[in-house]
This record gives C-alpha cells, sequence and structure tokens, in this order.
C-alpha cells in the first residue's frame, strides 16, 4: 500500500497482457539485434560479392543474398537500427511537440487555442504519406529529414487527445486549489495539467511508433525515404520487388521484419492502452 | 469599533451569459474581523460561493467579472491588484479550502509535495526545511504517522483524510485569512465535527480569521462569532451569533431557522417547515426586496423599493422594511 503508484498498478496489468508481452519480448529482442548488429554477424552489410548473387536461405545466409550478393540478413538487422531510430525519434518529437501545444491550447483557449487547433486540423486534413512525401520532396531524400516530416505528420493527431484531456482537467477543483495557494498559470500547466495528460501521452507515443515505421518503409519504397545502399527494410522491399519470381525471398524477408515489427509495437500500445484506461476513465 | 481585516464594499460580481447578465452578487458588504470566525449563510446559488472566489480574485475572467465594489484586505483593494500581486498573495496571505476534498487534491502528485507547494512558491526554504514544516502540519492538522504519509497519493486516502490535507496545505503559510467554502458539506457528521474543532485550534493558534462559507445553520450555530445571512445576491442580515441566533429578525433567517428539524418534542410530530416558493432568478431579480415573494409579511412597498438596512439592536442588522 505504501508506495503503489498508478504506474504499479499499469506495469501489473501490462505482465497479465500475454499479447503484450509478446510484443515487448519481440522489440527487446529487436533491440538488443540492432545494438549488437556487428557481434551478431559476420558479413559487412554493404560489401558486395558478386560471385554469390541470389543465394537461396541457407545455413551460412539465414535470409540469403541479394543482388550484389550482399548478405540479406545483415542488411536487415542493421537496417533495424534505421527502423527503431525512425519509429522512436519522430514519435518521441511529435507527441512532445503535440503535447506541448495541446496543453497550451486547452489550458489557455481563447484564440491561441483556436488557431493551433486549426492548425491540427489542417495537418490532419492532409493524408499524411502524402504530406510527408511533399515535405521530403522540398528538403531532399535524407535521414534527418525524414525525422522532419514524420514529426510534422504526427504532432496533430498527439495534440488533440491531450487538448481535449486538458479541457476536462482543468475544469477540476484542485486546479482551482492549486489557484487558490499561489500557483501561477505556467506552473500550473507544466506541473498540475501536464502529469495527469502522461498516461495517454505513453499510448499515444506507442501508438506512433507503428505509424511511424509504416510510413518510413512506404516512403523509402517509393524513393523518397532512405537512399541506397542504406538497408532501410522499405528500400530493401523496393530493390527486392524487381526480382520477386526468381529470388522471393529478396523482398519478402524484409517485409515479414517489417510485418513483425509493427504488430509487436502495436500488441505493447494496446496492452499500455487496456493497462491505463482505468485511470483514463476516472 | 473592532479591527476588520477584510472589508467587502459593495461587490458586485455579474456572469455575462448567453441568456443574459446574472447578477451572482449584487451589493454586498461583508466585514470578517481579525481572529474571528466570520459565517456566510445562505442556500444554493444565493452568491456565498462567488463571493469567497472573488476575495480570492479566481473568479473565471472567460465569463465573470467583479463590476463594481472594493474588497480591502489589510490596507489593499484586492480588485487593484494586478495579476502577479494576487497570485503571490494566495496561499501566502489568503488561503481558500474548498468543498469536495475528493476532487480537491491532484491524484498524480503525493500528498508531501501537495502540501509543501506553498511553501516551495512564497518562501525560500530548503526542501529540507520545507518537509519539516510539512511534518509538523500534517500532525497539526491531525494526519497519523505524517513520515510515512507524505508519499501516499489521494487515492490512498479517506475523505475525511484529504480534508485535513487540504487544511494543511491551506494553513502551512499561515495565512491571515482562510476561506472554507462548505469544508464539511461532503462529510459524514461525525468527521464534520472534527474538521470544525480543527480549524477552530489552527485559527486560534495560528492567528488566522476564517470566513466560513456554509448553508448549515447548525454549524454556524457552533463555530462561528459573526454572521452574514446572504439571499439571492444580497445580504440580508447579519449580527453576532448570538443576536441572530436569539432573535432572527429577517424573515428568511425566521424561514431558515424554522426549517432544522427538531429532534425534542418527539411526541409533537410536525411536518417539517419549508419556506414556500422558489429562490429568484439572478438574471433578471425583483425590483424591490428579494424576498418579497416568499415572505408572509411582505407589503406594497416590498414589491416595490428595496429595503435599507436598518440597525435594530447593536451590531445587528436587517434589511427589511419590517424595521424600517
Amino acid at each position: 500500500m505504501e508506495k503503489e503508484t498508478i504506474f504499479d498498478d499499469v506495469i501489473r496489468a501490462f505482465k497479465e497482457n500475454k499479447t503484450a508481452l509478446f510484443g515487448l519480448i519481440v522489440v527487446v529482442i529487436l533491440i538488443v539485434l540492432a545494438v549488437f548488429a556487428p557481434y551478431v554477424t559476420p558479413y559487412d552489410p554493404y560489401e558486395m560479392d558478386l560471385n554469390n548473387r541470389f543465394l537461396k536461405p541457407s545455413l551460412e545466409h539465414w535470409f540469403g543474398t541479394d543482388m550484389f550478393g550482399r548478405d540479406l540478413f545483415t542488411r536487415v538487422i542493421y537496417g533495424a537500427r534505421i527502423s527503431l531510430a525512425i519509429g522512436l525519434i519522430p514519435s518521441l518529437i511529435a507527441v512532445s511537440i503535440g503535447a506541448i501545444l495541446g496543453v497550451i491550447s486547452g489550458y489557455v483557449g481563447g484564440r491561441l487555442g483556436y488557431w493551433v487547433m486549426r492548425m491540427a486540423d489542417v495537418v490532419m486534413a492532409f493524408p499524411s504519406l502524402l504530406l510527408a512525401i511533399v515535405v521530403m520532396y522540398t528538403l531532399g531524400a535524407t535521414l534527418f529529414n525524414l525525422f522532419i516530416a514524420l514529426s510534422v505528420v504526427g504532432w496533430a493527431g498527439a495534440a488533440r487527445v491531450v487538448r481535449s484531456q486538458v479541457l476536462s482537467i482543468k475544469e477540476k477543483e484542485f486546479i482551482e486549489a492549486a489557484k487558490a495557494i499561489g500557483v501561477k498559470d505556467l506552473k500550473i500547466m507544466a506541473k498540475h495539467v501536464f502529469p495527469n495528460c502522461l498516461p495517454s501521452l505513453m499510448v499515444l507515443f506507442t501508438m506512433n511508433i507503428p505509424d511511424a515505421i509504416l510510413s518510413e518503409a512506404s516512403l523509402s519504397f517509393l524513393g523518397v525515404g532512405a537512399q541506397p545502399p542504406t538497408p532501410s527494410w522499405g528500400l530493401l522491399v523496393s530493390n527486392g520487388k524487381e526480382f520477386l519470381f526468381s529470388a522471393p525471398w529478396v523482398a519478402i524477408l524484409p517485409g515479414v521484419a517489417i510485418f513483425i515489427t509493427v504488430l509487436a509495437f502495436n500488441f505493447i500500445g494496446d496492452g499500455l492502452r487496456d493497462a491505463i484506461d482505468p485511470y483514463l476513465k476516472g | 469599533m473592532q479591527d476588520n481585516l477584510l472589508k467587502i464594499k459593495g461587490l458586485r460580481t455579474y456572469f455575462f451569459t448567453r441568456k443574459g447578465i446574472v447578477k451572482a452578487v449584487d451589493g454586498v458588504d461583508i466585514e470578517a474581523k481579525r481572529g474571528k470566525f466570520t459565517a456566510l449563510v445562505g442556500e444554493s446559488g444565493c452568491g456565498k460561493s462567488v463571493t469567497g472566489l472573488s476575495i480570492m480574485g479566481l473568479i473565471p475572467s472567460s465569463i465573470g467579472k467583479i463590476v463594481d465594489g472594493e474588497i480591502i484586505f489589510e490596507d489593499k483593494d484586492l480588485t487593484k491588484l494586478s495579476y502577479k500581486e494576487m497570485a503571490d498573495l494566495r496561499g501566502r496571505d489568503i488561503s481558500m479550502i474548498f468543498q469536495e476534498p475528493m476532487t480537491s487534491l491532484n491524484p498524480v502528485l503525493t500528498i508531501g509535495r501537495q502540501v509543501g507547494e506553498p511553501l516551495r512558491i512564497h518562501s525560500s526554504l530548503s526542501s529540507e526545511e520545507i518537509q519539516e514544516r510539512v511534518l509538523s502540519i500534517l500532525e497539526m492538522v491531525g494526519i497519523p504517522e505524517p513520515r510515512s504519509r507524505l508519499k501516499s497519493y489521494p487515492h490512498q486516502l479517506s475523505g475525511g483524510m484529504r480534508q485535513r490535507v487540504m487544511i494543511a496545505m491551506a494553513m502551512i503559510c499561515q495565512p491571515k485569512l482562510l476561506i472554507a467554502d462548505e469544508p464539511t458539506t461532503a462529510l459524514d457528521v461525525t468527521i464534520q465535527a472534527q474538521i470544525l474543532d480543527l480549524m477552530l485550534n489552527l485559527m486560534k493558534k495560528i492567528n488566522t480569521s476564517i470566513i466560513l462559507i456554509t448553508h448549515d445553520l447548525g454549524v454556524v450555530a457552533e463555530v462561528c462569532d459573526d454572521v452574514n445571512v446572504m439571499y439571492a445576491g444580497n445580504i440580508v442580515e447579519k449580527g453576532d451569533v448570538f443576536k441572530i441566533f436569539d432573535k432572527p429578525s429577517h424573515p428568511y433567517t425566521w424561514g431558515l431557522l424554522r426549517s432544522i428539524p427538531r429532534v425534542k418534542n418527539r411526541s409533537r410530530v410536525r411536518r417539517l417547515y419549508t419556506i414556500k416558493g422558489m429562490v429568484p432568478s439572478l438574471l433578471d431579480p425583483p425590483l424591490g426586496c428579494r424576498f418579497a415573494d416568499r415572505c408572509d409579511r411582505a407589503s406594497d412597498i416590498c414589491r416595490k423599493k428595496e429595503p435599507p438596512f436598518n440597525s435594530i439592536e447593536e451590531g445587528h442588522l436587517v434589511k427589511c422594511w419590517l424595521f424600517a
């Protein structure tokens, strides 16, 4: 009873959820593989070996080799680094921007709040992939710009959710009580309103990750994302599609990697939402 | 003359709604003497809470405004202070506790943090000193094992405990004035008595003046020194507690006192007295006395002209034509 916090409860509910736990394990394995990639595989992801093109998956080359004779398993593992970075960093930026704008817009309200939400509406009215393509096309196809593009796409949803929460939180009596002991507005937003939004922000963040990974894959597939020879998963699928009938594994195995990763993050997000839900309701 | 800590003169707080102007507080004069318990009594919607919020400067500016009057605290007019000056005053010199102890504490912050917050804002004490002060005030308000409670969250405490924590939070800077907005309404009767006792004790220890906003005349009789009876945005009767209860003079005060169920004379069971009619709409208050439509003794002048305050004995004022 003594040190029981909301987060202890959440962790317990999360542990009881088998699918979420499975998702978490997959993600942890993926992170370990990505971090220790040079120790996991003996091959270099960029070194070509034209004598060994299109080798079938075997004990030596688990995922086979691609059209330049590079080991596909190595490329997929190095690609995990990119996909995880793409999943985590823009999601963090997007959710942070969304949270700040959402809190301000919800708490201050008035004209400022109105215009922030109209901006969010504009962003959300655009098909997100199209918007990302436009951003990438104007800024140039680099990994860094990919972060920017995905952040630009992602903040609006977070801002909306946070704003609607803030609207209900700011009417609660403890906010009035905080004002009554002389807390100033800026501090009320940071110390009293924001922590109450944290549970839903965690859910938003995890739910944003698979979206970002998929967007990156789509952009790279279309050629405006990561550029060759970067071993991005979307790019791997894109390169492999030419040989879909002669050497199907070159396209399919990176696709499976995307599928499993996205699924795992979605499981985590769902589990987290279910665990936190009672707190969101009341 | 006695020393007034707070003097409200002709306060008018209006809310501007789509249906029109709601005159929630319409010309209210209240004095709170140093070290005394002042009551503001009235039924729901008579403007007593709005009066409290007006003193704190917490009327939501998007819909409401203090349109007239002065709130003199010591020698400052609170209605003329800037946002920053007012924020500095809140929690240090004037504090408020609210009706709902269940929702007045932030669910994601620990008790220790919340009780210490006024000190962190208004003083330059180190965090160890703040913790010491928090522990001693928690002890003073009767929280058992305060040290282990510092890390508790509000949902781990009962309603009475939470109200004690609220009081601790309001009193930690030793404010000169405490506004208690129905602090015991949400609690059951035994806890009510304890909380009132606690407030009385703290008042004496820290030499704070308290304005108690309530609809419960039993509570008023028990602890208060001065009473202001409020009806539909006006004060209708004011005086010290003995005079009001011995010689209630405004018909509304009679009505209120007669509406309290009695336990005595069990043999003669009678229907509980109720004041007939309903509170007038504050959107369009009646021209004369606002109580006239519900008053048994109303005459023509009551409906036409607002009655003045009449002194019926020393320190006992009544706003009624019966005493003019």
